[in-house]
């Protein structure tokens, strides 16, 4: 298999109380090659966090697959019991680092037996011994350039947010996934840290411990740099596929233009551009909806937009789902 | 100096702990700030901007050197929050989650000394819920889980105008949002300022938002003003260092930014 992670027309769903489906993700169908950075952007609510979980074969109720398939090294991940996920494929497969680093973070434990937890419960091997575990824990973080000892033996409310963020993706890596799922990894830190939790994300997949990695963010500059190719999602759907020179440079979904249109910078000429705002909310997915989904807050929308569905299509050498892009 | 200053300080400084662990947070730091400014106080995390802020409303004094507001040092916190006030983070821990939004925007009026009626009160709510693009009828008998952050974030802008203060500290009040919110938020607040005459002092770490929004920048680094000027100077012709690798770890789309 050439393609380390294939994802073939995922839908999800959420079931309330009341029987009523939310297809939070719908149709989503991509491929990933060893070493490349996929980054998904779209605004919150659009079904990011979602999509993860279906990534991760982790369908814990009220959220269900409805169709597709995954499939990491050839290998499905639906239809198996969250027990079954847990033990073979989490860490091992596919990882994840979480949003807060601060939260996901046990503050009574150190740093060390919190990494041991995490190898002891996605192992088969689990009567490790301690000190080998640490062993193996202190080879690792010395890759990181960190320093070693110190951070290990730290509880996380003694270290400083960049450090957590990058115990939290070193703990994530030690079974050497796969696929590294980040979900918004350094929304929560300012420009300097970023670059350093950066540059290590950079530094792991360069030697290798991760194989690619799905990097989740609303900050389409970041992703210019971060990622090779960029999906932007929207009301559960891609709107927009390519590389992120094309994306970014080039937007041809309305949404897209109108995401770069939000982005704020030091640039000299950008005092006077004012960030343009989307209006309105993105549609309820309790019902199934007719047309473009992104109709009603379209600048660009035409009648027709509301009553014909959109299919992705190749614009400009990469994917668009709207029939009047040019 | 010019006489319609709001916040004057002088070599102010904050220690926090005792002993051998003593922690400065803020170091010797002295400016002023004209009344109807807006100025951003940028720096990365732990450089102390939000110890800074705390200073302005009130809620630490400093350890060393004189702080005043309007020319008089803060004694009576009530008093000053007449006219201060501020803007979270966080919308969520701003509210309190077992009350409606429309009761806790009532209440907030319960701070000012001259409170008015409760005809009066209604009225304002309505008001200041039209200023954020918010039909009151929508968030009738609403408690604040059963919005999303964009929307809270937008009440926590109808309680500020509701209350119409003089001052607005606004400490990362976009940080939570993505980014489209993040645009709308700052209409509003652009919005709230002309219609009422604030001063605003935003605390942020982009500096690219300061630079749109702002008077005035102060860059800050280890507990210190490393740089201050108007927005075009600092961002373009940056004389710190720290200002300019702050400008240099910007994720920009036409620069190289890091090695791939």
């Amino acid at each position: 298999m050439s393609h380390i992670l294939e994802v073939k027309d995922l839908t999800l769903h959420y079931l309330t109380r009341f029987g009523q489906k939310i297809h939070a993700v719908t149709d989503v169908s991509f491929t990933m090659k060893q070493g490349e950075i996929l980054g998904i952007a779209g605004e919150s609510g659009c079904g990011k966090s979602t999509l993860v979980n279906g990534l991760m074969g982790l369908f814990i109720p009220p959220l269900y697959p409805t169709s597709g398939d995954v499939l990491v090294n050839g290998e499905s991940l639906m239809n198996r019991t969250p027990q079954d996920i847990r033990v073979n494929v989490l860490s091992q497969k596919v990882s994840m680092i979480p949003q807060g680093a601060f939260n996901a973070l046990n503050p009574t434990r150190k740093i060390k037996d919190i990494a041991a937890d995490v190898m002891a419960a996605h192992s088969e091997n689990k009567s490790g011994n301690k000190n080998e575990i640490y062993e193996r824990l202190r080879e690792r973080f010395d890759l990181f350039g960190m320093e070693t000892e110190r951070i290990l033996n730290a509880y996380p409310i003694q270290l400083t947010a960049g450090e957590r963020q990058r115990s939290v993706i070193g703990i994530s890596t030690l079974l050497n996934p796969k696929v590294v799922i980040a979900d918004e990894p350094t929304s929560a830190l300012d420009v300097t840290t970023q670059k350093v939790v950066i540059k290590m994300i950079f530094d792991l997949l360069e030697k290798n411990i991760f194989s690619t990695m799905i990097f989740i963010t609303h900050e389409l500059p970041l992703l210019r740099h971060v990622a090779h190719n960029i999906a932007i999602m929207y009301a559960g759907e891609f709107v927009e596929y390519g590389t992120a020179v094309q994306v970014v440079h080039d937007p041809r979904h309305p949404y897209t233009k109108a995401l770069m249109g939000a982005m704020l910078s030091a640039d000299a000429n950008q005092k006077n551009k004012k960030p343009t705002t989307i209006e309105g909310a993105p549609p309820s997915l309790a019902k199934k909806i007719e047309g473009c989904r992104f109709a009603e807050r379209c600048p660009s929308a035409r009648p027709e937009c509301r009553s014909k569905g959109q299919n992705l299509r190749m614009v400009g050498e990469r994917l668009v789902r709207c029939d009047y892009a040019e | 100096m010019r006489s319609n200053v709001v916040f004057s300080a002088k070599n102010i400084s904050k220690y926090f702990g005792h002993g051998k662990k003593i922690v400065c947070a803020v170091d010797d730091i002295s400016f002023d700030i004209a009344d109807g400014e807006i100025v951003s106080i940028v720096g990365g995390s732990g450089c102390g901007k939000s110890v800074l802020a705390k200073i302005m409303l009130g809620l630490y004094s400093p350890d060393r050197g004189t702080f005043l507001y309007k020319g008089k040092p803060i004694v009576d916190t009530r008093d000053h929050w007449n006219e201060v006030q501020s803007v979270f983070q966080d919308p969520f821990g701003c509210f309190n989650q077992f009350f409606s939004i429309r009761t806790q925007l009532k209440d907030a009026f319960g701070i000012l000394k001259n409170k008015p009626s409760k005809q009066e009160i209604e009225q304002r709510v309505d008001e200041a819920l039209l200023a954020v693009n918010v039909k009151p009828a929508d968030i009738e008998g609403k408690y604040p889980f059963e919005l999303s952050g964009g929307q809270m974030q937008r009440m926590l802008l109808a309680r500020i105008f509701a209350l119409k203060p003089k001052v607005l500290i606004a400490d990362e009040p976009t940080s939570m949002v993505d980014a489209c919110v993040r645009a709308n938020i700052l209409d509003y607040l652009m919005k709230l300022k002309e219609s009422l005459g604030m001063t605003i002092v935003f605390v942020t770490h982009d500096i690219g938002l300061a630079y749109y929004v702002s008077d005035r920048i102060f860059i800050m680094h280890e507990s210190k003003i490393v740089e201050a000027g108007k927005p075009e100077d600092v961002t373009q012709h940056p004389k710190s260092e720290h200002t300019i690798r702050l400008l240099e770890d910007i994720p920009d789309i036409n620069r190289e930014w890091i090695k791939k």
